[in-house]
């Protein structure tokens, strides 16, 4: 029953965090100078009446309030508003950048957790020897990197080799469909492997400071005196445990790997959501912006959702 | 397992002084010293940048995308400036908005923490409800709105920065606060007539003070690595040169396919090194703090039996 009551509040606070994101979203633009109205009339000869014409036409002769309503009311349809600049529904161009940016980040994120764990429990493992302080050194230097400048250092290191821009090569014609996948899998290798690595170095140094603690406990000095190979105590008995604290880490780190995706994705060209932010700031795109925004809050909220269940089963004791 | 095994190697004089804690912890782990090396050099090298910086900030000095040579070692920029000279005062702006953002995440953290661990009960609950928001909210994406709403200028994303960074001092300056409440000499204190404030500015800010130390070092570098974020997109101040400033510039005029290397290589792994010393700075005062790190029951090579020496009675 308890375990229950932990679930519904969870799933409560994501549901009051969107609702506070979609709040804040709407008390942020509107705090912006000028509105689509000063924009527009600024045509010459532009009347009061044209003025007044418009804000009704906007919505904006409205209070606030009323406002306010509107904008839940259009979001439970999934209606983001229009683009500016592509004169699109901000929803349509954002589905299509989602697509894009999924696997690439998919990709480099599964990249990280897997190195990071391995050389996190080396780590831990070999404390006190060179190994240790080899793997911590190399993941301190990469947790260090800008994302954006490790990006063009692969971009120096990798041109000639691998396609550094775009996430298709334009001059193929009617490739195949083996065709089509090589080419993209090409393209995938230089954004997934700059986000893979400076996710990694951050991983590294959660997983063994969580190994640590663990390999300290007092049932690992039990395990050791049944006389139990070591590597069957890292792998049964203090790794299980260490999952706990790296599955919170990791979900915590996922703004990181938001802010990281935009970063790479403006360096390779990738035509995701990162782009999409970046296109809209330069273009002044408000309501892409405003939509591209949302989208990255509520994803990282649903993420960090799964993530506070999944610790629940992996630890049923908690009930906080 | 709630109390946990005191430190081995620490005599008692490491009771003695907080600060002299604070020094002997830096000086023994040789992480700590090369960190704080490179931090000071490259402090002093932002402190002194109008002076010893070789060429002037907007004089040009030869063709632009200039090869290194002996008269400029990292060669010129897009504009034909030197790059060394670049690099001195972006170091200098970096900085700037690395301490300053910190400085407001701190006040605001830190003020939160003792405030939600101090008092406890509802405002405990209220302040760390707003916590968890923050800090599952992603901190760039808002950044970025927040900066293209006020415009592009250095006050603006060093307020951006520090108001979106404090969700990790709070929690953690909390946490302690709450165990230091329950110490017999702010009980003590308290009998003895000790308003709130005192107790806060005597007893438990005195306290928590190397772990919020340990946090400041560790911010610094997220806020000087948000810095070269937004400037990379365009959200950074025109009219100043920082670091993530020159990184952008140098992609934005095609250093790159120009095969200017030294134009984009050097900006970046001085944030990097800055960042780095950063992180061994904190992360050594964060490792001396958490005792429970020193223990370890299985290490490949040296079996320790030493976390069990002075555990107390109740290990057996």
């Amino acid at each position: 029953m308890r375990g229950i009551d932990y679930v519904l509040k969870r799933i409560g606070f994501a549901v009051v965090t969107i609702f506070v994101a979609v709040t804040i979203n709407f008390v942020l633009f509107r705090l912006a100078p000028g509105s689509a109205v000063t924009n527009l009339s600024r045509v010459p000869h532009a009347t009061q009446q044209l003025r007044h014409a418009l804000e009704v036409q906007f919505g904006l002769d409205k209070s606030k309030g009323e406002q306010y309503v509107i904008y839940l009311k259009q979001l439970l349809h999934g209606n983001l508003g229009v683009s500016f600049e592509y004169e699109q529904p901000v929803s349509k161009e954002l589905r299509i950048a989602l697509i894009n940016t999924l696997p690439m980040v998919t990709l480099g994120t599964l990249f990280s957790i897997l190195i990071g764990t391995l050389t996190g429990v080396i780590a831990a493992w070999r404390r006190g020897t060179p190994v240790e302080a080899l793997t911590v050194s190399s993941a301190l230097g990469f947790y260090s990197m800008p994302t954006q400048w490790l990006g063009l250092m692969l971009i120096i290191i990798f041109s000639g080799v691998l396609p550094t821009g775009g996430m298709t090569n334009e001059f193929l014609l009617n490739p195949g469909f083996w065709q089509h996948l090589k080419d993209l899998a090409s393209h995938i290798v230089l954004p997934s492997l700059t986000l893979g690595l400076v996710l990694y170095g951050e991983y590294t140094l959660i997983v063994r400071s969580a190994m640590l603690e663990t390999l300290g406990e007092d049932y690992i000095l039990t395990a050791r005196a049944k006389g139990l190979k070591p590597w069957t105590i890292v792998r049964k008995h203090a790794l299980r445990n260490a999952m706990l604290p790296i599955t919170t880490l990791v979900a915590l780190s996922l703004g990181y790997i938001v802010a990281g995706a935009i970063l790479i994705e403006i360096v390779f060209s990738w035509p995701g959501i990162g782009r999409a932010v970046y296109e809209a700031v330069l273009q002044r795109d408000y309501p892409m912006l405003q939509g591209a925004f949302l989208l990255l809050t509520i994803s990282v909220v649903i993420c960090n959702l799964i993530a506070d269940l999944l610790y629940f089963k992996l630890d049923p004791r908690i009930t906080e | 397992m709630t109390n946990v095994a005191p430190l081995i190697e620490a005599p008692a004089e490491v009771e003695s002084s907080r600060r002299g804690f604070l020094f002997q912890t830096l000086r023994r782990r040789p992480a700590a010293v090369i960190g704080a090396t490179i931090l000071v050099l490259v402090g002093l090298t932002a402190v002194l940048a109008p002076w010893i910086a070789p060429y002037g900030l907007h004089t040009q000095v030869g063709r632009v995308f200039g090869h290194p040579s002996w008269r400029h070692p990292l060669g010129l920029d897009d504009g034909g400036i030197d790059m060394v000279t670049l690099l001195m005062w972006g170091v200098r702006v970096s900085l700037v908005v690395g301490f300053a953002a910190t400085f407001v995440s701190m006040a605001i953290g830190g003020a939160i923490g003792v405030v939600a661990g101090y008092f406890g009960g509802v405002v405990d609950t209220i302040l760390m409800r707003i916590t968890d928001y923050f800090l599952v909210v992603p901190d760039v994406p808002l950044m970025i709105v927040v900066a293209a709403i006020w415009g592009p200028s250095l006050f603006h994303i060093i307020i951006v920065i520090g108001i979106l960074l404090w969700t990790s001092t709070a929690r953690v300056i909390r946490a302690q606060v709450k165990s230091v409440r329950e110490r017999v000499y702010v009980k003590r204190a308290r009998a003895l007539g000790a308003g709130h404030t005192r107790i806060v500015l005597r007893h438990v800010l005195p306290q928590v003070a190397p772990l919020l130390i340990a946090n400041t070092v560790l911010t610094i570098a997220v806020a000087i690595f948000d810095e070269t974020a937004l400037s990379f997109l365009g959200l950074g101040d025109p009219s100043t040169t920082s670091l993530g400033q020159v990184i952008e510039h140098a992609f934005e005029r095609t250093a790159i396919s120009s095969g200017a290397w030294w134009a984009i290589v050097p900006p970046g792994a001085l944030v990097a090194l800055i960042i780095l010393a950063c992180s061994l700075v904190g992360g050594s005062l964060e490792d001396a703090l958490n005792p429970r790190l020193r223990v370890a029951h299985l290490s490949a090579r040296t079996f320790r039996l030493r976390p069990l020496v002075g555990r107390g009675t109740d290990a057996l």
